[in-house]
């Protein structure tokens, strides 16, 4: 038996727009850039939304529709819902539309789409909180399987996952961790007790997210019979095939013309030609087998690069720099009960921040390059940096206030007394 | 085949006061470990005549020699070191005048240079600059010889784009009409040779400048009192004349001392026509007492000056290439750098801005100052990427530009 699990993440940052010294102190806001180009968050959701989500939205739900026994599964970032909601209702209706079908799961994720995980696991846990309280109101469904943002995963992460009550939790098949065993299995982590992990079957996902268009490749052109082949070719040494990726593949990532959504659409026919092929949701696959052994990651593991490590987001000074500096500040971010300096520190910690401050393949042009929306790694920096030094001056500023506030409030009652 | 090259040039390191020196013995360095036979011929200067015979890279042993130097009587001097000689700023009509005997040294060196190309055996000619183009045309005519062309600036570039002198401009568009190809050493160089010279573009190569370790890296950092006291110090380094932008450096240095709190030390190394200038609109900014002018500094005091400062700021106006960038990087020092400059369309290891961008260059300067770890990365990555712009690749395209001239004359003649 070969089930097919689909997952896709669906996540946009509020990319910070640039922000310069002489913004500091001046009321300024981070995230709302107007102008023409790609830091308008605006223009890049309507972008994506006409070019990626609208019409794949529109092909699933037709697909779901014409196959019942298709099934998929959507991670949504927080951050991500809250663009949609602001900038095109449009699009958020018709991803309701889709779980509305019963066909679609919801996996649960941090709010953020941060990196809290490594830097507080308080924040961590009420950023899920709060991911939860937002996927129950906008599609009337609890999540039951979380993922970490990109794929981030260690046995502590299961282990903490696991105690706030989740049955399943989602990691990258990478061959570094899995020697000789494949990654179309469950397993189990060590220390916990009943969650089963599921590892995404990298070589078959990245077949369509990050190949499908390149001539270069051997297999180009991929077609749905040739992908389904290899599927089949599981059938017999594994259990459920995960192909974990990016929504914006479709689309965005694969433009159109490169016949994606043609494949897309022949995709679930094809697979379902083979009798003992079906779908699972990640709900479904825990169901339906059981782990066969337990997988031991001490050290984190992510979906990012070559590396499958924390590298894109903390491999050089300026990131860890930043990202340390912001975490420096949870105290007394919280301690403001500000919801507006509460709220923007918070945006501050998704991970795209840091990744477009990576400086790793900065030379190559690589894909860092491809997905940032600055100049540079030292750009991007430059304006995560006055926008931290602003909101530190806020945070002064409604400290003063309340300390006033409180002395106010202590000479009155001194008063009656 | 092992193409000889006579390459025309107009100044060698040590002796030289500006970029085009530097690149001539980066280039000619690597064109030997290329196979190439270059003989290299020089304007005589009288006063440096016994240290001609340091130029010669047989005397210290560590390369391999294929290339041997000439120089002709002529009392051309090098045209940066002096630029009273060279050409000064009419302070009526704003227009860079040249001297009237420069042109009469340059049309000398093309005489002096018929009878080199009649002595001398070789398959292609390699001119560097506008003051050895004549002497590259004259020994075409002599052998027939192919002739590349190499900018390394252009008459525009060195008026800042405003009133380029008429008659070296004439004198690039002849040579232009004479040569086979040209070598500009950046797009933006491309640009202005195919816009403002009607070159055609398929008659230009890029060809990107290298960068070679100084032969005296050990020296140590500067300034050690007043860096003991946490003072960071920015520096500009390059001629003080306005293609170099040094107004914008000072505007600069007066926008951050107003804004950030820390300690902070501006230096401008260098000499030029504005120099009075710049020290003037410092005092009347009330900053003189931040900005330390040192006058020129070349070789082990340049080194120096780098490994001492904690950030360097290129805003040139016009910059064809523009190498200190990267000479920088290599005493692990980060830069600023102008996009008007060639070396930002191969450098990305910098912060860029535009030149006129007082406001992008303050916020850059004050958040490197601010945060170690972005002077860190950059000086990190930006070392890294220095050491891999070598010589190597541009003497290599060079070649196949050698081989390529070589061949097409050699089959319209055969």
């Amino acid at each position: 038996m070969a089930s097919v699990c689909f997952y896709f993440q669906v996540h946009q940052p509020y990319r910070i727009k640039k922000y310069r010294i002489f913004d500091i102190g001046k009321g300024n806001e981070y995230f709302n850039d107007r102008s023409d180009c790609d830091l308008n968050n605006e223009k890049v959701l309507l972008k994506v939304a006409g070019k990626s989500y609208l019409p794949t939205n529109k092909l699933l739900l037709d697909l779901l529709k014409k196959h019942p026994e298709f099934k998929i599964s959507f991670s949504f970032s927080g951050v991500f819902l809250d663009q949609l909601e602001e900038f095109s209702p449009e699009t958020l209706l018709s991803f309701q539309e889709l779980v509305d079908t019963g066909q679609v799961e919801v996996l649960s994720e941090t709010y953020y789409h941060s990196l809290s995980f490594l830097y507080s696991r308080e924040e961590f846990k009420k950023q899920v909180e709060r991911h939860k309280r937002k996927i129950k109101k906008i599609f009337n469904v609890t999540p039951e399987i979380f993922r970490n943002t990109e794929l981030i995963y260690n046995n502590d992460l299961a282990w903490e996952v696991e105690q706030m009550g989740y049955k399943g939790i989602l990691a990258e098949g990478w061959d570094d961790i899995l020697g000789w065993r494949s990654p179309n299995f469950l397993y189990s982590t060590p220390g916990t007790k009943k969650i089963k992990l599921m590892l995404k079957n990298y070589k078959l996902s990245d077949d369509i997210a990050f190949r499908f268009s390149n001539k270069g490749w051997g297999e180009h052109p991929l077609t749905a019979p040739k992908f389904s082949n290899w599927v089949n070719a599981v059938n017999g040494n594994g259990n459920v095939v995960n192909l974990f990726m990016d929504y914006e593949t479709f689309g965005e990532h694969q433009w159109e013309d490169t016949g994606i959504f043609n494949f897309l659409k022949a995709l679930p026919a094809e697979l379902l030609k083979h009798p003992d092929n079906d779908f699972v949701t990640p709900s479904e696959a825990l169901e339906k087998y059981n782990t066969v052994g337990e997988l031991e990651m001490s050290h984190f593991v992510s979906w990012a690069d070559m590396e499958r490590d924390l590298s894109a987001w903390l491999s050089n000074d300026i990131q860890h720099d930043a990202i340390q500096k912001l975490y420096n500040l949870e105290k007394e971010v919280l301690a403001t009960e500000d919801s507006s300096i509460i709220e923007d520190w918070r945006r501050m910690q998704t991970s795209d921040h840091f990744y477009y401050m990576c400086t790793k393949y900065f030379n190559d042009g690589d894909v860092h390059k491809y997905f940032s929306p600055y100049d540079s790694p030292y750009e991007a920096f430059i304006s995560f940096m006055n926008a931290m030094s602003d909101l530190k001056l806020r945070i002064e500023k409604a400290k003063k206030e309340k300390s006033q506030k409180t002395n106010r409030v202590r000479k009155i009652k001194l008063s009656i007394t | 085949m092992r193409p000889r090259v006579l390459m025309f040039g107009w100044e060698f390191p040590p002796h030289n006061s500006g970029g085009l020196g530097t690149a001539c013995l980066g280039l000619t360095r690597a064109l030997a470990k290329e196979e190439v036979d270059v003989t290299f011929v020089l304007p005589k200067r009288v006063d440096l005549k016994s240290d001609h015979t340091r130029f010669v890279f047989a005397d210290d042993g560590r390369e391999k020699v294929n290339i041997k130097f000439r120089k002709i009587d002529s009392i051309i001097q090098p045209y940066l070191t002096s630029d009273g000689y060279i050409k000064e700023l009419d302070r009526v009509t704003k227009k860079t005048i040249y001297g009237k005997s420069l042109i009469d040294e340059v049309k000398r060196y093309a005489q002096e240079a018929r009878i080199i190309a009649a002595e001398e055996d070789f398959d292609v000619i390699h001119a560097h600059d506008w003051l050895s183009f004549l002497a590259g045309v004259e020994a075409k005519k002599v052998s027939g010889k192919p002739l590349i062309l190499h900018f390394h600036a252009t008459e525009y570039d060195r008026s800042g784009g405003q009133g380029a002198n008429p008659e070296v401009f004439d004198l690039e568009t002849y040579s232009i009409s004479q040569a086979d190809r040209l070598v500009a050493v950046s797009g933006m160089t491309k640009n202005i040779l195919v816009d403002k010279y009607g070159v055609s573009p398929n008659k230009v190569e890029v060809i990107h400048n290298g960068i070679e370790m100084p032969d005296n890296n050990e020296v140590s950092a500067t300034l050690e009192d007043v860096k003991a006291q946490g003072t960071k110090i920015v520096l500009y380094l390059g001629r003080i004349t306005i293609q170099k932008g040094p107004d914008y450096f000072i505007q600069t240095a007066g926008r951050v001392l107003d804004l950030y709190d820390g300690k902070v030390l501006f230096v401008v190394v260098g000499s030029g026509d504005m120099h009075r200038q710049m020290i003037d609109q410092a005092a009347s900014m009330g900053i003189s007492d931040k900005v330390i002018f040192t006058g020129a500094m070349f070789g082990d005091e340049a080194t120096r000056m780098f490994k001492t400062a904690d950030l360097f700021v290129m805003p040139s106006v016009s910059e064809p290439f523009g190498l200190v960038p990267l000479e920088a990087a290599l005493q692990g020092t980060p830069a600023i750098i102008s996009k008007q400059s060639g070396i930002s369309e191969v450098m990305v290891d910098a912060l860029k801005t535009d030149f006129w961008d007082i406001d992008e260059m303050t916020n850059q300067i004050i958040n490197v100052l601010k945060h170690g770890s972005l002077q860190n990365t950059l000086a990190k990555n930006a070392l890294s990427e220095a050491k891999r712009l070598t010589w190597e690749v541009p003497a290599k395209k060079c070649v196949s530009l050698y081989n390529k001239v070589i061949r097409s004359v050699g089959s319209k003649t055969g």
